[in-house]
């Protein structure tokens, strides 16, 4: 039990895909203007890498080794598309949103990474804990770039006013923010990990 | 026993300067500018120059103090960034401005970097582009000369940029020459810039390659591509307005960001120059100074391995 915990822990702060792993860049930097989106993309990406995880792990002795990459991608694809419609279906407005993001959630390297480096050498409910270690741990990270930047750029959090009289900063809801963000997060957290060593 | 023999290894000649004496003498060459920013726009212009310092000066105190790095900030350095930064901002912005823009400047542009010398972007630019970027309509609100009670006005690029070419007739020469325009801080006055610029290239610490070739590019374009076809652009007009001497002789020849090589020195200033007068002909905004300087800093390193001098001896 207690390794399984470790497992789930270990995507959320020892390998956090977006801080240490540093994948998935795109969707990151793309929809992190508002916290909203952040969670939304957040918990589409959880359910493409729990899905995909369980699948492959699943087939992994049925899939030929020198194939396996056009396999994966078409379980992924496929947890993307139940995705797509269901976001179209019941949240039309954070689809708009995200946009073109959320069927490129196929490319998203966290997806394809941990079914390559993971799900496909590991039992399925290790391959699921591991899913939802990481699906997490890109949530938080997206959570927290997401409420930096709406607050610095918009003046709010979850579309409410936190501090009054505040000039938001347009920088920041702009792509170059996005950048100066994730890079002073990146050097910030490698400054703690290289402290605690 | 004074005349002992000192065994060390070349260079045996040195000559009295020090980065930091450099630093100070570009700062003393620059305030000619703030005195006659001071008078033409008043004493909101002398906060914004205190303000745009003092918080420089503290940052960089600040900063070196939290990495455990030696404390240096008496070099002059980060004064300069924050004496530049100020004279690139309008004179009536609001008092927090200048001091975010002083604070980002010398940790984003040059702290974070590992200090003077490594930065790769002149950092007062980089200030001045992060508050134009994020606090467009404060950085964009000029106010009239020997106004009173701080009327708007246009810069003389704006108005050409909105009015079109006829606004060229009601502006003299010589009230750009003297600064009897609307525009940042350190910008208007060429006259006193151009004394500045001359005291630096008398005492040899700035060369005239990177002005001179980075004004002349922006005159000459705007000569040959001018309003009423081509050979026809009001070329002086041009090099009078705007940030352009203040960018060529104090910010693009920052000895950290430009060439080291003379050859280099030159395509620097060329390509400063046809941004510029691209971005003002062409380009959304009225003003291209500071966004040219920054790209070709960061084209500095590729422009220094290309011109390169041949070594003695090899082919």
């Amino acid at each position: 039990m207690k390794k399984l915990f470790n497992e789930f822990l270990k995507g959320i702060i020892k390998e956090n895909p977006t801080f240490v792993l540093v994948l998935g860049l795109c969707p990151t930097l793309a929809v992190s203007v508002s916290v909203i989106n952040g969670i939304g993309m957040g918990i589409a990406a959880t359910f493409v890498l729990l899905g995909s995880n369980i699948i492959i792990a699943m087939l992994k002795n049925i899939i030929p080794d020198r194939i396996r990459i056009p396999c994966y991608i078409v379980v992924i694809a496929t947890f993307v598309t139940i995705n797509e419609m269901v976001m179209k279906a019941y949240s039309p407005a954070l689809d708009r949103a995200l946009g073109i993001y959320v069927p490129l959630i196929v490319v998203n390297c966290i997806v394809l990474g941990r079914a390559e480096a993971y799900a496909s050498k590991h039992s399925v409910l290790n391959s699921f804990i591991d899913g939802l270690g990481m699906g997490v741990g890109f949530t938080l990270a997206l959570i927290l770039i997401s409420g930096i930047r709406e607050f610095l750029g918009a003046g709010k959090i979850l579309g409410f006013t936190v501090v009054k009289g505040f000039e938001p900063a347009f920088v920041m809801g702009m792509p170059s923010g996005a950048l100066l963000v994730i890079g002073l997060l990146l050097g910030f957290f490698n400054v703690l990990k290289n402290k605690k060593t | 026993m004074n005349d002992r023999l000192i065994v060390s290894v070349s260079p045996h000649l040195h000559k009295d300067e020090s980065v930091s004496k450099i630093m100070w003498m570009v700062v003393v060459s620059l305030i000619p500018a703030g005195i006659a920013g001071v008078f033409i726009f008043g004493v909101s212009a002398l906060w914004v120059i205190i303000l745009g310092v003092i918080s420089a000066l503290a940052t960089e105190a600040a900063l070196q103090k939290l990495t455990n790095r030696k404390i240096t900030v008496l070099d002059g350095s980060a004064v300069l960034t924050g004496l530049l930064l100020a004279y690139n901002l309008p004179p009536e912005v609001p008092f927090w401005l200048p001091i975010v823009g002083s604070i980002f400047a010398v940790s984003i542009g040059k702290q974070v970097f590992g200090g003077l010398g490594q930065n790769i972007f002149n950092p007062a630019l980089v200030g001045r582009v992060f508050l134009m970027a994020s606090w467009p309509k404060y950085m964009t609100n000029f106010t009239k000369p020997f106004s009173v009670d701080a009327v708007t006005s246009a810069t003389p690029l704006m108005a050409l940029k909105e009015g079109g070419v006829g606004v060229l007739e009601n502006i003299s020469y010589l009230d750009l020459f003297l600064g009897k325009r609307g525009g940042c801080i350190g910008e208007v006055c060429i006259l006193a810039l151009v004394l500045g610029a001359a005291f630096l290239l008398i005492k040899g610490y700035i060369s005239l390659r990177i002005p001179a070739s980075y004004i002349l590019t922006v005159g000459l374009f705007a000569f040959v591509f001018g309003p009423k076809g081509f050979f026809s652009g009001d070329w002086l007009f041009h090099i009078l307005s705007g940030g352009l001497i203040l960018g060529a002789f104090f910010m693009a020849t920052d000895y950290v960001t430009s060439p080291l090589t003379r050859k280099g020195q030159l395509v620097f200033g060329i390509g400063c120059g046809l941004i510029t007068a691209v971005i003002r002909l062409w380009g959304g905004y009225p003003e291209g100074v500071s966004y040219a300087i920054l790209m070709m800093n960061a084209a500095t390193p590729i422009i220094d391995r290309y011109t390169k001098s041949r070594i003695y001896g090899l082919k």
